[in-house]
């Protein structure tokens, strides 16, 4: 066993841990923002805009990674574009995989704030404005608070889509040791090549981290919920 | 002090059309459930916006419609006093109060307690909204709406959420702490007890349109049309047919009335408030000899109810009476008792 491991590269562990919290980061804020935004639309907006926000969560992660690579292709305008004046290259990188398993996160911070922001008591926001605070004080000091437990829920799950992310993030990012191979990509590999002890352990990985983070969520959010009788 | 308001406004098959000019003080705005009473109150607020109108408080446009006027709701000055209490759930009452202080300002600490002193709110500061009862939690959110220093102070129906006993204290420890505080007030209640109490003047809002305004005394002594009467609680009215100047036929009771005042040509009804009525032992001159229907006991008085003896279809009369007193054969109608409305 010891053997087994002190063979492994341990970069995939590395990569997908720095993939899942860029990801995360980003999913957080631009989710929560995107949440806020969407509940201003009337009915009809937001119907629309809901359905495209929530699109990466219901189709195949390959057909996000078709349209990533559609849009961030160096042959293409924009991703020509980016690398021409930024130099900033999606395809078979590292950014390529934070792009990927964003995408693909994004909408379970979304819908998940979207739920939690919903469920607060409007009355707050409104005293909140006749006592003369701001928006963005009632926003961080009101809302986030009483909506807490659904953004955390929002985060781990986010986070933990993120680690597990694979078809997408192989289309745009590909499959390079060192570079782009997440755990979720290695352990295709490994057991392409054969190599089932190694596949086995990445597995166990990802397991463990992903059952650690629904036991998180489920006292995070359980807190909240200790009224409720079981029926 | 005066808040000058003129709005209208549509909202889910209901339409709000109030106009109201007031002096200042405590002014009570009576109307039943489902009025709109609150709305006005949140308009003014700036909670909600009228479709179109104006509103003014002591000179200051805080909308107008046809200006182009509509201030946000945190730049009006206007306390609002929620009738959940609308305390932050995840602050304790300390945050509470002390979130409406902007900064870290010097003596923030002192302000904030020194408004739960005189609140009598000392030692529950690091408490939390849910383990304050209903009456300390009111108590806090009086005291944040003060710390924010507002130039008029909104009451959303403020003893709805409490139980009778909790509700007289309340009331009382209420009327202290706004005295002391010297703002205008303006309460809504469906309750003319509260009203009554409370208010210095009044306006009476049914089914979206204000109907009256004046001063609260004046308005329960001479309501003057038929539904402010009802909202005043006046449970006796009749539809009449005028006889006379001063003679009317009360049509719904079966009787022939003098009045004291002049009956005007716009006089569609009368009033008579229950306890006002005298028990008679003979017939006479707005003399109705009476058909006992039921007798209903609170704990302080007798509240008879009764047909006219005379014609099978007459409204049911309620009589308000001491307790120890004898139902009586005959009741009279006094002729300066009887409300003219319109």
């Amino acid at each position: 066993m010891w053997e087994l491991i002190s063979t492994i590269d341990f970069s995939p562990l590395f990569l997908s841990m720095k993939t899942g919290i860029l990801a995360t980061i980003f999913t957080f804020f631009l989710g929560t923002g995107a949440a806020r935004g969407v509940m201003k639309l009337n009915h009809r907006a937001k119907s629309i805009v809901d359905g495209i926000l929530t699109l990466p969560l219901v189709l195949p992660p390959t057909v996000a990674g078709f349209f990533l690579l559609l849009i961030f292709s160096l042959r293409r305008p924009f991703g020509a574009f980016l690398w021409e004046n930024y130099n900033v290259k999606m395809v078979q990188t590292w950014p390529g995989c934070v792009m990927a398993a964003f995408v693909i996160a994004f909408p379970l911070m979304y819908r998940n704030a979207r739920a939690a922001f919903e469920q607060v008591d409007v009355t707050m926001i409104y005293a909140g404005r006749t006592l003369g605070l701001s928006e963005r004080k009632i926003f961080w000091k009101i809302i986030v608070p009483m909506a807490a437990p659904g953004l955390a829920s929002g985060i781990v799950l986010s986070f933990s889509r993120a680690i597990g992310e694979y078809g997408a993030t192989t289309m745009l990012a590909g499959n390079i040791l060192g570079k782009t191979r997440t755990m979720s990509v290695a352990i295709a590999s490994e057991v392409s090549a054969g190599n089932w002890e190694i596949a086995g352990f990445w597995v166990l990985i990802i397991v463990m981290i992903s059952f650690i983070m629904v036991v998180f969520i489920n006292l995070v959010s359980g807190k909240s919920n200790q009224d409720v009788s079981g029926w | 002090m005066a808040l000058q308001l003129k709005i209208r406004k549509r909202f889910s098959g209901f339409e709000l059309n109030a106009e109201f000019e007031t002096e200042g003080g405590c002014t009570g705005i009576l109307g039943a459930s489902g009025s709109g009473k609150s709305m006005i109150l949140k308009c003014v607020a700036g909670i909600e916006t009228p479709d179109e109108g104006r509103i003014a408080l002591n000179g200051r446009v805080l909308f107008d419609s046809k200006a182009g006027i509509n201030q946000p709701a945190r730049q009006r000055h206007v306390g609002y006093l929620f009738q959940s209490y609308a305390l932050f759930p995840a602050m304790t009452v300390e945050a509470n109060l002390g979130i409406v202080i902007p900064g870290k300002r010097n003596g923030k600490q002192a302000a904030i307690y020194e408004m739960l002193r005189r609140f009598q709110l000392s030692g529950l500061e690091k408490r939390y909204p849910s383990q304050l009862s209903g009456g300390q939690q009111q108590r806090v959110a009086l005291a944040r709406m003060l710390l924010s220093a507002p130039e008029v102070i909104l009451l959303d129906e403020p003893f709805s959420a409490l139980d009778g006993f909790l509700k007289d204290a309340l009331q009382t420890d209420m009327l202290e702490f706004i005295k002391e505080y010297g703002k205008d007030v303006f309460m809504v209640s469906h309750s003319r007890d509260e009203i009554y109490k409370f208010s210095s003047q009044m306006v009476v809002i049914s089914e979206g349109k204000s109907l009256l305004q004046g001063g609260t005394r004046d308005i329960f002594k001479n309501p003057g049309l038929m539904e402010a009467a009802r909202l005043t609680g006046c449970k006796n009215i009749s539809a009449i047919q005028r006889l006379g100047d001063y003679e009317l036929y009360a049509s719904d009771w079966n009787i022939r009335l003098m009045t004291k005042e002049k009956i005007g040509d716009s006089i569609r009804y009368i009033g008579i408030r229950g306890h006002t009525l005298i028990p008679a032992s003979q017939p006479g001159e707005n003399i109705m000899k009476i058909r006992l229907w039921g007798v209903t006991d609170t704990p302080f008085e007798r509240q008879v109810l009764f047909h006219n003896a005379e014609g099978e279809d007459s409204d049911r009369i309620w009589l308000i009476q001491d307790k120890n007193e004898n139902i009586p054969l005959f009741i009279q109608f006094p002729k300066e008792e009887i409300l003219l409305l319109s």
